[in-house]
Formats: C-alpha cells, sequence, structure tokens
C-alpha cells in the first residue's frame, strides 16, 4: 500500500533544501527561529504498517537525514512519542490506515517541548519534573531485614500496577493544557509516578509527598482536560491519579491552598444555591485577603465584561434546591 | 572535551545502573555513559519475570542444577552458585527499593512458573517485570545522584599500558567527541540481537560492547551460543512472553497437537528454550506449521489471567497481529532473542583486559553456558552488575588516573571526519545491515551446519570489504543517526564474525548451537568453552577455556 507522510523537518545547522543526501560540504549556520518546514515522502508498506514503520523506511532507504528516537517498536521503550496528524501519539503504535487524513499522515515533533532537530525533541523538561516529585520509595520504618520482604496485600500492589505501567513516553505532557500556558506546572506523568509512591503502603513519606504536591504546579494546577487521558498509550490514565493524589491530600489536612478553596467554594456554591455563583468562586478561591491576587485577576474581569461574559450580580437559587442539599447531607463526609 | 571519573559505567539498562548504584555507594565517583536515555534501554522489554530459590521448600541448590541442566553443562559451576546462591538477597533488595512485585494470599513475594526449572521461583510484575524494575533503579540512580551522559555514543575504548583507562564517545545532541577517562571501565552495553532478523530486540540492540571488548583486546566467550526464543510474533518477531506457558498457554500445530509431548513429555511447553525453538522449527519443516509459525494458545487461561497477568503481550498481538488471545491462538515462531555469550569475566565481571569490568548481557561469566532460561536473564544482570560495580570500587582505589588519551580523541575525530566526508558509494547501513542480519539467521539460526556457517564466512568477508566503503548519508553535526548506525554495522559485522568462527569449530550440538552434521552433544571433545581474541589485521584467535564443573557432573538432558 502506498501512504504520503508529511514530516516536519528543522535542522539548526542549515536549510535541509540546500543539502544533497550525500557528498556535499556544509551549508553554514541556520537561522534557528525559522518555521518548521514539512517534507512528503511516500511509502509502501503493507497495510498493518504503523507510523514508525514508515518513518525507518525512509530513514533507512531514502533519506538517512532524517532524526527520528525509536528502540523497540512494540510500545515498551517509550522512545517514540511525537505529534501524529496534531497530537501525542507513540509511531510505533500508531496504524497508518487509521492515521490517514486527507491521503496523508503529518508526523512532526510535538510544538510543547524544545526540538533538537526533525522529529527529536528536547525531553528535558518531562525528566526534570520526574526527577520533581521525588520517584523513590522512603523505606518505611522499621524495614524488614535483609532477606523480608515488606508484608503487603497483592491488592495494594496491582493498585499501583497502572502507574507502573508508564513507559515515559512523554505524550501525556505534550499534549497537556496546563502545561502549555504553566512551564512549572509538574504534568500529569511526574503527578501520576507521584501517586504511584504516595500510594505505595511501603512508602515512609506520604505526608510530605502530599504537602509538596499541593504547592504551586502541583496538583491543583490540572484543569481537567483530559488529554493526558486520551493521549496515554499504556492506559495509565494520570488525570485519575491526580485525583487520588487531591483526595489524599485533603484527607492529609493539605487544604490551605487555592485548589482547596476553589473546590470547597464550589461544592457550598452548588449546595446552598443548586449552581456556581461565579461571583464568590474567584475571592474564595484566592482569599478573600488576598487583593493582590485579586487585583491580578482585573484584566480578565474587563474583557470578560466586554465580550457579555458578566455572570448575573444577583445570584438566584434554581428551583427545588433542596434536593441538591440532601445530595450533598448523603454523600456527607467535607461537603456535608 | 577531556572528562575524569573513578569509574566509568558504559550502558544504563539494568546491570550498568546496578553497577553504577554499587560503585557509588563504595564512594567511587561513578558516571554512566549511554547512547539512549536510561528508561529507553531494553531491559524494559523483559517481561516474563526474574528467578531466585527465595520459597519456602526451594534451595539454591535446585536453582543451580535447573541453571546447569538448561546451559546444557557448558555453564561454570562456580559462577552459577555464586548467582543462584545471592539471588535471594537481591530480589529482596529490589522489593525494598520499591518494585510492586506480585504477591500471593499472605502478602509475601508470590512466583509464576517458569520453562527448564523444577519449581515455581519466577518472581514478577504482571507481564512488566523489566520495566518495573528498570524504573526502580532509574530513580535510585537519581536519588543517588549518578551522573549520566545520556545521548552519547561510544566510538572507542582507550587502552593505555595494557589497561583500560576509559573511552572515547560521541554525544549526540552537539556532535562532539569527548574523552572520558577513568580507572575503571564497566561494560554493560547490553545485547546484539539486531545482527539477526528477525529478533526480538530493540533497534539499540547492536553489540557495541562486545564489538568495543574485543577490539580493545579482552577475549569473546561462548559466542556460539545464540538463543532462539520459542514465542515470537508472527510478522514483527515480538517477544510473546515465556509467561504465557508459565501460566499455562500450549503450542500448538496446524493439525491442533500440542506438539510438545513428542519432544518433552515431562515439561511440555515448558522445556528450555532452545528444545521449544528447534521442536517448533522441526514441526514447521515437517509440513505443520501455518505460514511458517505455530500456535500459542492461551484460550483456556480465561480473560481474567488473561488481562491481569499478561496484559502487555494482550494488547501486542491485538495492536501487531490483530489478534485477541482471550478469543484466538496467536501465531508464534522461534526468534533471536538472546546472546549466551560476550565478553569473558570472572564473577567479579573483571575481563581479561585489566581495568575492564563488564556484566549483563555482553557478559560471559558464564551462567547460561549453552542455553540461558527464562527469568535468569536479568538476575544475571542484578546480581553481576552489583558485584562488578563493587570490585571495579575497590580495583580504583590503588590506581592512578591517566593524564593521557587525546591522542586517542585525535585518532576518532579523525575517523569520523573520513567517514563523514566520504562521498556517496551505494553502500548503506540500511543494505548492509539488513543483508548480514538475514544472512546470519540463515546460516546461523537455529540449525546450523559446516556448508551454511563456511558460506556465512565468505559473505561476512564481502560484507566487510564492502563496509569499507560505507558512506553516511547524512552530513550534519547535530543529532547525526546515519553516523552511528554506520558505526553500529562496523560493531554487529566484528560480533557476526566472532559468532560464526565459533559455531564453526564447536564440532557437536550442545544448548543453543544445533549442528545437523554433529547431530549430538561430545562431552569427551567438547565440554570446554571458545575462546576468540581479535588481532589487528589477522584472523581472530580461537583458543578453549576449562568448565568449572563442581557438584555437578554433566548427564543426558531431556525435558
Amino acid at each position: 500500500m502506498q501512504f504520503t507522510i508529511e514530516v516536519g523537518r528543522y535542522n539548526p545547522e542549515g536549510n535541509y533544501d540546500e543539502r544533497a543526501v550525500a557528498g556535499k560540504p556544509y551549508p553554514p549556520p541556520w537561522d534557528k527561529a525559522s518555521p518548521r518546514r514539512y517534507q512528503t515522502y511516500t511509502v509502501d508498506l503493507p497495510a498493518h504498517a504503523v507510523v514508525l514503520d514508515a518513518l525507518i523506511a525512509i530513514r533507512e532507504y531514502q533519506d538517512e537525514s532524517l532524526a527520528v528516537r525509536c528502540a523497540c517498536r512494540s510500545a515498551i521503550c517509550g522512545s517514540c512519542a511525537m505529534w501524529v496528524n496534531g497530537h501525542a501519539h507513540l509511531a510505533c503504535k500508531s496504524k497508518l490506515t487509521t492515521f490517514t487524513k486527507d491521503g496523508k499522515t503529518r508526523v512532526e515533533a510535538p510544538p510543547s517541548m524544545p526540538v533538537i532537530r526533525d522529529l527529536v525533541a528536547d525531553m528535558t523538561p518531562f525528566w526534570e519534573k520526574h526527577h520533581a516529585v521525588k520517584p523513590w520509595l522512603e523505606a518505611k520504618q522499621p524495614e524488614p531485614p535483609p532477606m523480608e520482604e515488606y508484608r503487603v496485600p497483592n491488592a495494594a500492589m496491582e493498585e499501583l500496577i497502572q502507574e507502573v505501567s508508564c513507559i515515559s513516553c512523554g505524550a501525556c505532557l505534550m499534549d497537556c493544557e496546563s502545561f502549555a500556558v504553566n512551564p512549572d506546572f509538574l504534568g500529569p506523568q511526574a503527578l501520576a509516578q507521584a501517586y504511584r509512591y504516595a500510594g505505595d503502603p511501603r512508602d515512609a513519606e506520604t505526608k510530605e509527598r502530599l504537602g509538596a504536591y499541593s504547592g504551586p504546579g502541583g496538583i491543583w494546577d490540572c484543569t481537567h482536560c483530559y488529554e493526558c487521558v486520551t493521549q496515554c498509550p499504556k492506559g495509565v490514565a494520570p488525570l485519575e491519579q491526580i485525583l487520588k493524589l487531591r483526595r489524599l491530600a485533603v484527607d492529609a489536612g493539605f487544604t490551605n491552598n487555592a485548589g482547596t478553596r476553589h473546590a470547597d467554594a464550589f461544592a457550598d456554591s452548588v449546595k446552598h444555591s443548586g449552581r456556581l455563583n461565579e461571583l464568590t468562586l474567584l475571592p474564595r478561591s484566592v482569599g478573600f485577603f488576598n487583593i493582590l491576587d485579586q487585583l491580578k485577576t482585573l484584566p480578565s474581569a474587563f474583557n470578560m465584561i466586554r465580550a457579555g461574559k458578566l455572570p448575573p450580580l444577583i445570584h438566584k437559587s434554581i428551583p427545588g434546591v433542596q434536593r441538591i442539599k440532601n445530595i450533598f447531607a448523603r454523600v456527607g463526609g467535607r461537603f456535608k | 572535551m577531556t572528562i575524569d571519573h573513578d569509574v566509568l559505567v558504559l550502558g544504563a539498562g539494568l546491570a550498568g545502573m546496578r553497577a553504577a548504584l554499587e560503585a557509588a555507594r563504595e564512594g567511587a565517583d561513578v558516571a554512566i555513559v549511554t547512547k539512549v536515555h536510561p528508561i529507553r534501554s531494553h531491559s524494559s522489554a523483559a517481561q516474563g519475570g526474574i528467578n531466585a530459590a527465595l520459597g519456602e521448600g526451594d534451595s539454591w541448590e535446585s536453582h543451580a542444577f535447573d541453571t546447569i541442566k538448561g546451559s546444557d553443562y557448558l555453564a561454570d559451576q562456580d559462577a552459577v552458585e555464586v548467582m543462584c546462591r545471592e539471588a535471594p538477597a537481591d530480589i529482596v533488595e529490589f522489593e525494598h527499593m520499591g518494585v510492586i512485585f506480585y504477591r500471593n494470599e499472605d502478602g509475601k513475594l508470590g512466583t509464576r512458573a517458569f520453562g527448564g526449572a523444577s519449581q515455581a521461583r519466577t518472581y514478577f510484575v504482571g507481564d512488566i517485570t523489566g520495566q518495573a524494575l528498570l524504573v526502580t533503579l532509574y530513580d535510585q540512580i537519581l536519588k543517588a545522584g549518578v551522573k549520566v551522559y545520556e545521548e552519547w555514543f561510544a566510538t572507542t575504548l582507550y587502552v593505555e599500558n595494557g589497561a583500560c583507562r576509559g573511552l572515547v564517545a560521541l554525544e549526540m545532541i552537539t556532535g562532539e567527541l569527548h574523552l572520558v577517562r577513568a580507572k575503571a571501565v564497566i561494560d554493560a552495553a547490553g545485547g546484539l540481537g539486531r545482527v539477526f532478523e528477525p529478533s526480538t530486540n530493540a533497534l539499540i540492540c547492536t553489540g557495541d560492547g562486545y564489538a568495543l571488548a574485543y577490539r580493545a583486546g579482552a577475549p569473546l566467550m561462548d559466542m556460539e551460543m545464540v538463543q532462539y526464543h520459542p514465542t515470537t510474533l508472527a510478522g514483527s518477531g515480538f517477544l510473546m512472553s515465556e509467561a504465557a506457558r508459565g501460566e499455562g498457554a500450549y503450542l500448538l500445530n496446524s493439525e491442533g497437537e500440542r506438539f510438545m509431548k513428542r519432544y518433552a513429555p515431562n515439561k511440555m511447553e515448558l522445556a528450555a528454550r532452545d528444545v521449544c525453538s528447534r521442536s517448533e522449527v522441526t514441526e514447521i519443516a515437517e509440513g505443520r506449521g501455518i505460514d511458517g509459525n505455530v500456535l500459542l494458545d492461551c484460550r483456556h487461561l480465561g480473560a481474567d489471567v488473561i488481562l491481569k497477568k499478561l496484559p502487555q503481550i494482550h494488547e501486542m498481538a491485538l495492536d501487531y497481529v490483530g489478534l485477541d488471545m482471550i478469543k484466538d491462538p496467536i501465531p508464534v515462531r522461534p526468534g533471536m532473542h538472546y546472546q549466551m555469550g560476550g565478553v569473558k569475566t570472572d564473577a567479579t565481571g573483571a575481563t581479561r583486559l585489566q581495568g575492564l569490568y563488564a556484566a549483563g548481557e555482553v557478559a560471559c561469566v558464564s551462567v547460561h553456558g549453552g542455553n540461558r532460561l527464562g527469568a535468569n536473564s536479568l538476575l544475571d544482570t542484578i546480581v553481576f552488575g552489583r558485584r562488578s560495580g563493587k570490585a571495579s570500587a575497590a580495583y580504583v582505589k590503588g590506581v592512578a588516573g591517566s593524564r593521557g588519551g587525546e591522542n586517542v580523541l585525535h585518532a576518532e575525530q579523525a575517523r569520523m571526519q573520513e567517514l563523514l566526508a566520504r562521498p556517496y558509494t551505494g553502500e548503506t547501513h540500511a543494505r548492509l545491515r539488513l543483508e548480514l542480519a538475514t544472512m546470519m539467521d540463515k546460516h546461523c539460526g537455529v540449525y546450523r551446519n559446516e556448508a551454511g556457517l563456511t558460506e556465512a564466512l565468505k559473505r561476512l568477508s564481502g560484507l566487510k570489504a564492502r563496509y569499507e566503503k560505507i558512506a553516511v548519508g547524512d552530513k550534519s553535526r547535530i543529532f547525526n543517526q546515519a553516523l552511528t548506525f554506520a558505526l553500529e554495522v562496523g560493531f554487529m559485522l566484528d560480533c557476526a564474525d566472532a559468532i560464526v568462527r565459533s559455531a564453526l569449530e564447536r564440532k557437536e550440538s550442545r544448548g543453543a548451537q544445533s549442528r545437523t552434521d554433529y547431530p549430538e552433544r561430545n562431552d569427551a571433545e567438547w565440554l570446554k568453552h571458545i575462546l576468540i581474541t581479535y588481532r589487528t589485521g589477522k584472523e581472530p584467535e580461537l583458543s578453549y577455556a576449562p568448565v568449572t564443573i563442581t557438584q555437578w557432573k554433566p548427564e543426558a538432558r531431556s525435558y
């Protein structure tokens, strides 16, 4: 079968147009700010071939200058996460027939990461975030003697296999909406690994972890866009792990933060009136006396007014709000 | 740039990182050079588990006997003893580091059955055991603050006055060559699977560590012992874990018959890997295959076992052959999987080249002999990784650092420049690699004979001549993979040469070496290791080393 692949090319050293496949001298150093170029290749592959098969075929028999990371070819090593038709996927897991749109498949380095060359992204931000959550067990004391394991139920281990299945490909971070606007957000992969240790019954520092993850850039900076759940090739569902961390953190008493206040304000408002009071949501989230942070939101507020998005100044309850209150009473817990 | 360390580890798979961690614990200034990020290492693809005689009623002697019988008596029994005695403590250490091993009802570590083992002694995390160990170890390296030179490609070892004193590496992201000097180097660069096509191995398993050590003067041993895994997926050759058979899966021929009953009536599908692979090839050759494959049937295990204990291979079968293991048998065939041989070391990881240690698949201690048992390779990496880390850290205390080596760096710079400047000749890394690897599978695969191996040697010499003219189709400095692929083909040619020469030399059938012209094992003449030593400008030298026998006398091997 013939497939057409459009590959985003970038080489900080030179423009590929001026370069021959072989034998010609280096072009001079090239303007790094130039826009991404796409080069089109045609490959002949079996119908069940994946995007990576196409890239390897190009690299081996058409254009040796195409740079792409890959190793296992079977969705285990995590090397080949990249943008395929505008979303982060493993090239080795993306069937060409599925990803052919308007007669072609577009492949490029994710725009959310710095690019080293062609499809090779600089994954430094990803690895730094992974490191930042202290992804190692702080052994609970007393540690069993050297020839004895911790006694834990298998269910507690199975509970973590979803996070351990993470192959660190970075697809979740590449498409994370929060990371796109806030480079300091720890991101889905790191927070899923954070839960992997915070949720481990053998870990001694669960509380310290939950405190650290509750800070700026942590669990409350996720906006629930579900991109990470959709893009993860291994079913890790990072967002679900972030939600687990939030519950653990609130239960452990880490409530003095905008995230918890936001959740509380949200719940209170719905409990009392059956719907959201957007006017009080913001001050309650950042803190009523946090005048500085409230002032910072003024430009957005003015823009909303200008766009006719001002919430009603008088907040009314919905009819039958008592039934909502009954639900809260039934749920109990923090929002009783 | 020139950098100095006490201990330099080449490779960041399980063996390399375990070695680095141990050397760091011993107080050495240690760094790792690796051509891929540690998490991308091929250890992550190990699926089924890791062996140890840890359970009640099991003993290290039983584990050792199974390993030695599996090796067809070619393993050195003192080395096997070391591995099997130390296995339980090493597994428990990884549990303490955080690996989420499967538990039984009382919360203690639980096991699954594996091929060639008389007891269920394989500890596991689903079918992602290698990945679970690798990530845990990587996180330990982060915690310990070990320096990692990531995406640095080693081009040569630096040898001075008969001792290994470091290496030269290409920093992929800048295209610069660096001299990394060290008082000791640990070669943990992994396997050579790509020398064969098809192979379960990742594209990065190109035998770099074998060739680098070999060229530097360290002899290779048991190189003829190439393991073909019995269950690799039709087409792609991806690994379908032995865990499937460990959980009870059947191997069926085209008549729906469990054919292993005719080859290994007692162990059936859980006979050693060489036995299963040969049986499959025989079935296929005698017309009872299906398009060159046999079937791996998991249907009777039920959806729960498949989804909980074999989720990864279930998904791979769906992705790459479009079959659901819960409902369909999967077409599989033997595929190149593992190199039992490697750089000859003692039980501390020391090679015959002073200052050079080796651990993991690239090393040959020898604990696997003629055939490795499933779930012994992960064990090999962590036991001998740890031991080489410790031994090298002790060794460097009495050694002064080298002040030289710039000449080696300059020679490598010149070599790379020449390679890059070479005009297009029609010889590319892809063509040479594919020809080499399909040729090796054809003539040096499950069954071998003199005619085929002689032909292989002839073809190899032709390929080597053509390799001298290889051209690199990319002239960039930054992330020039065409250059590193070309260098890898050079490594692979050296590995292939050592494999074919050793296979030709061993005139018997033992373990993975099945000679149709010498179908019997011949202990009188061939109960010995074959070593191969590189000689510049001459044919390599073959020599022998005795097999160490402690308490298990060679006997007939049947399953």
